[in-house]
């Protein structure tokens, strides 16, 4: 790894596309496989090589990680090279056994998705309600002594519903929050007029979000991601192309972030053909939006790039067709102008409309 | 706001660990890292127990080779501090 070369923090393993839920903001991509995921052995040789290329972290994530029957040997094995290990899981089906298997095997923390308070509501966006299967992984989490975050994707269907969000996430005995405004890519980009909330709604959200972080600083952290389709300046996605994150998809594509295989053109590798740190370092899709030397202008001389690092490539591509093109959620692009259409459509609309549910379809 | 007669523990999810690329001691929470100056890192080993926070400034100050008990004092309770704001300390009364 050369020295102008960062080094990655966090591995996101995706270890599998089988879900029971089918929400319709999923950040996996609109066509998969359950072919061909990667074995134990290769995620421990995963692991091994994510740690000594610097990852100190790794969150093991999907789909629905349960469904995998090797979670245990793979928990023990990232845990073997001292990673911090977050498993992120819908919750179903609870099992309170395997959850303290898995805690004995040395999980560090648990995020639980909650799609909704109101169960018409999860039904909604996600094809079922299941909120008694929630409680109870929460509740087997806070047995275990584990840290849970709870985490909400935030949309036009329960956006309303921050106060009692919070509620909820204080009596699962939740560490932290997580009110993540939908990112508009993937599953979310086909669902928008669907999802996306008004100005005024997100406003109020946030300002909820605020009154309950001020109320419970020091038991309950309250993180609220505003949406960058309201914010005038794009997020910083991903920290950062390549930069401090690399993932690998369940069937072995180490990437950027969940999205980056939806812009053509880049080529990406597999880890079963080449090592974590090759690819990271040299990959020729790793390096294409790496650093600054990529930037069009206004990005390449304005004085917030070195904070929002240019914005989101995969939100560039789906919107413009340009993944080096200035991220359209940026009031200086110059098609900004479709950002605001897409506003302009969910102040005008009524009720929200039908959702496209993730499915899984087989493609290979 | 944590202050000498504060008990301050580590939240018992933190970890301590080397990192390996820096050399240089981290703690890690559910989507965080913080590297650990000396006296940070002296620090974190000492909340691996539940003390007070004046507990901890006298054995640093015990340990000092310069720096004045004010400044020890500050710069612990600032890290302290630091520490809870992101949720890796448990505090109570003394």
């Amino acid at each position: 790894m050369s020295d102008e070369t960062p080094r990655p923090y966090t591995l996101i393993a995706e270890l599998t596309y089988r879900c029971p839920l089918g929400c319709g903001y999923c950040s996996n991509p609109l066509e998969m496989s359950t072919d061909n995921e990667l074995g134990t052995a290769d995620w421990e040789r995963v692991f091994a090589e994510a740690a000594a290329l610097g990852v100190l972290q790794v969150n093991l994530t999907g789909g629905e990680p349960l469904v995998r029957r090797d979670l245990e040997a793979l928990v023990a094995a990232a845990r073997a090279r001292e990673l911090y290990v977050n498993l992120t899981t819908s919750g179903i089906p609870a099992d309170a056994e395997r959850l303290a298997r898995l805690a004995a095997a040395g999980l560090d923390s648990v995020q639980l998705s909650v799609q909704d308070v109101d169960p018409h509501g999860a039904a909604w966006i996600a094809g079922r309600a299941d909120e008694p299967a929630k409680r109870a992984t929460a509740a087997a989490v806070r047995d275990l002594k584990l840290p849970l975050t709870v985490n909400v994707v935030l949309h036009r269907g329960n956006i309303g519903r921050v106060p009692e969000l919070v509620a909820l996430a204080e009596e699962l005995g939740a560490l932290r929050l997580e009110l993540a405004n939908t990112q508009f890519l993937g599953w979310a980009l086909a669902n928008r007029d669907a999802l996306l909330p008004s100005a005024a709604e997100i406003e109020r959200a946030r300002a909820d979000a605020a009154a309950a972080r001020a109320r419970l600083r020091g038991r309950l952290e309250i993180l609220f991601v505003r949406p960058d389709y309201h914010a005038d300046r794009p997020r910083a996605c991903m920290d950062g192309w390549a930069r401090r994150y690399v993932l690998v998809t369940p069937d072995g594509v180490a990437l950027p972030c969940h999205q980056a295989r939806s812009i053509p053109g880049l080529a990406w590798e597999n880890v079963r053909d080449r090592s974590l740190a090759a690819i990271w370092s040299d990959g020729s899709g790793f390096r294409a939006f790496r650093g600054e030397a990529w930037m069009p202008e206004p990005c390449r001389t304005c004085d917030e790039r070195q904070v929002d690092f240019g914005g989101c490539r995969c939100q560039a591509f789906a919107l413009l067709g340009d993944a080096a093109a200035t991220d359209p959620a940026c009031a200086l692009s110059p098609r900004h102008d479709l950002i605001q259409t897409a506003r302009a459509r969910a102040e005008a609309s009524a009720a929200p409309a039908a959702v496209r549910l993730r499915r899984l379809r087989q493609v290979s | 706001m944590i202050e000498r007669a504060t008990r301050v523990c580590l939240a018992r999810h933190v970890r301590m660990r080397d990192d390996p690329r820096t050399g240089k001691p981290v703690l890690l929470a559910p989507e965080r890292g913080l590297e650990l100056n000396a006296t940070g890192a002296r620090v974190a080993v000492l909340c691996r127990e539940e003390r007070t926070a004046g507990e901890i400034i006298d054995r640093l100050i015990l340990d000092s080779d310069g720096a004045t008990d004010r400044q020890i004092e500050d710069e612990v309770l600032s890290f302290l501090r630091a520490l809870e704001e992101r949720g890796l300390l448990v505090t109570g009364p003394s």
